[in-house]
């Protein structure tokens, strides 16, 4: 058995994809209408990479997942409330804005100096998770920035699949272009790995794992620190919803024989 | 304004591609630095730019150049609000949608160059290699396909006869695929389930349009056996042409996201369609 693992999940809170967004103008900049009011779900991507630390961490007794979320901490608190029920964590929380318009340099600048002032989390054998991109900004650079920030010089970015040995080398699947994986190996920590939807199901609600959990994440939200991230550098122009929907044609009573020459018709069109 | 474009391919490592993309900026003395958006380029582009003193960012859809006023646009929320905005930094790396940096660079009057890495630095990391997949298959994501073929849960759902046709959903899948050339995509809904993982082997999670998945281009979309919903439709932002084969007539397609919805099974449409397609 492999030393311990000490996996450090960076991630945060998006608006349910179910939610319909409309875009406003406040005087941060642009933001969503009724946003505090939206519901939250974890980052789908920063999900799958906590799922696939937790199942990491199962495997070598005695490692830790820390997740360090960056968000409002009030909407923070109600996300905890199922998250913390899929798998067991530590939570370091910093209470600032989180959304697609905030600045993805000053998000891992926070990131990265709440990891660094959280007593026992020794980056230099560390596992950096994250997702490979936000379901909010979707730029893909924030795990980037807070890796160069500790000076992680390994980077993995849109992996499906990690096969960790026992020595801490590892080998990953990277997703590249054409539906095909760059295969790569890894010596040993620390190293950064940005995950796509990787290979596990999202685990059960386990109550029991809630409640333990619950019991570190409550102070660790009251004592998140404050931080001001705005929108950076950036001057936004126009912050718009194109218009997408389409005048659908419903056809209910054609033939099988009837829709497949139609179809067939409209490829070759 | 000094704009510069750098064409990158291929594969390399972080920790040898940060140092020497970082230089690269650093040498081009550009205002705008534009690459595309490729595996590679998303992988170490952030981190470099970081390193250099550059701003950057990603997904860039659109460049306008004003005397010195470059305004970008792009993306937010998984294609759901577009936004443009320009920034003062410089130099501004903007890492563009791989698809649009011929079509960007062709606007601003700019020829890509293809920059001198040195990719010299200490590396703890190797790469094994390119590897399909599909465990052993011909890979059915084709990005250069004019057609995307998306096969949704229905699939693998009970039919009319209370079993379940899984054989028969392959044959009919893979037997379009083959006759078409479409790239094939999947609802999350399809590529989570464990019957699917076994009988369809050549789909993986890769196939995934939408919310957490890919959101391709291709000129016309076909969708079967899936129910439309938003965070799945949010990846045909740039299909054109859409259809779908659906049982529901109420489905998340009739809601002004196809152009047509066929109510009807897609197990005996698709089986015609591959007939008449030979």
């Amino acid at each position: 058995m492999g030393k311990p693992l000490n996996i450090i999940v960076c991630g945060s809170l998006v608006p349910d994809p179910l939610q319909t967004l409309e875009p406003v103008t406040t005087p941060q900049g642009p933001g969503l209408k009724n946003e505090q009011m939206l519901p939250s779900v974890l980052d789908p991507w920063a999900a799958c990479a906590l799922y696939e630390a937790a199942a990491l961490a199962k495997a070598r007794a005695g490692s830790k997942v820390t997740l360090v979320s960056v968000g409002p901490k009030a909407k923070l608190q109600q996300l905890m409330m199922t998250v913390a029920q899929k798998a067991p964590f530590q939570l370091v929380a910093v209470n600032a804005p989180a959304g697609g318009f905030t600045d993805a340099m000053e998000t891992a600048a926070a990131l990265a100096k709440a990891i660094k002032s959280t007593p026992g989390l020794d980056i230099s054998t560390a596992l950096l998770f994250g997702g490979c991109a936000s379901a909010s900004r979707d730029a893909g650079v924030t795990l980037q920035f807070v890796a160069e920030m500790l000076g992680i010089s390994e980077m993995f970015n849109a992996v499906d699949s990690i096969k960790l040995e026992e020595d801490d080398s590892f080998t990953v699947l990277e997703r590249v272009e054409g539906g095909q994986y760059l295969s790569s190996t890894c010596k040993g920590l620390p190293a950064a790995i940005g995950w796509a939807t990787g290979s596990l199901p999202e685990p059960p609600n386990n109550p029991q794992t809630g409640m333990m959990n619950m019991r570190g994440i409550m102070p660790a939200l009251m004592k998140a620190p404050a931080v001001d991230i705005g929108t950076g550098g950036i001057s936004y122009v126009s912050v718009e919803v194109p218009a997408a929907r389409r005048d659908t044609v419903v056809k209910k009573d054609m033939s099988v024989d009837a829709i497949a020459a139609e179809i067939v018709e409209w490829m070759k069109g | 304004m000094t704009i510069r474009a750098f064409s990158i391919d291929g594969d390399g490592t972080h920790s040898q591609d940060v140092p020497a993309f970082a230089a690269a900026i650093k040498e081009a003395a550009a205002d705008l630095v534009l690459v595309p958006g490729n595996s590679r380029v998303r992988r170490s582009m952030a981190a470099a730019a970081l390193r250099a003193g550059a701003a950057v960012d990603t997904g860039i859809v659109d460049v306008a150049v004003e005397g010195d006023m470059a305004t970008v646009r792009r993306w937010v929320y998984r294609q759901r609000i577009l936004a443009a905005f320009s920034r003062v930094a410089r130099p501004w790396v903007v890492v563009t949608d791989p698809a649009l940096f011929d079509e960007i660079c062709a606007k601003l009057g700019v020829k890509p160059e293809t920059p001198k890495l040195d990719l010299a630095a200490d590396t703890h990391s190797w790469m094994n290699g390119r590897q399909s997949a599909v465990a052993g298959g011909e890979s059915t994501i084709r990005p250069d396909a004019k057609m995307l073929f998306v096969a949704g849960a229905g699939w693998t759902k009970k039919q009319a006869d209370g079993a379940l046709h899984l054989g028969e959903a392959a044959a009919a899948i893979t037997g379009f695929l083959a006759r078409s050339g479409a790239s094939l995509g999947s609802s999350k809904s399809l590529v989570d389930m464990p019957e699917a993982a076994e009988a369809f082997k050549f789909m993986s999670h890769m196939n995934q349009i939408g919310q957490t998945g890919s959101t391709p281009r291709h000129a016309k979309g076909l969708a079967t056996c899936c129910h439309g919903e938003e965070p799945h439709v949010v990846g045909w932002r740039f299909i054109g042409e859409r259809r779908a084969v659906n049982l529901d007539a109420n489905c998340g397609w009739a809601q002004g996201k196809a152009d047509v919805l066929y109510v009807a099974d897609a197990f005996a449409v698709m089986a015609k369609v591959n007939e008449l397609l030979g």
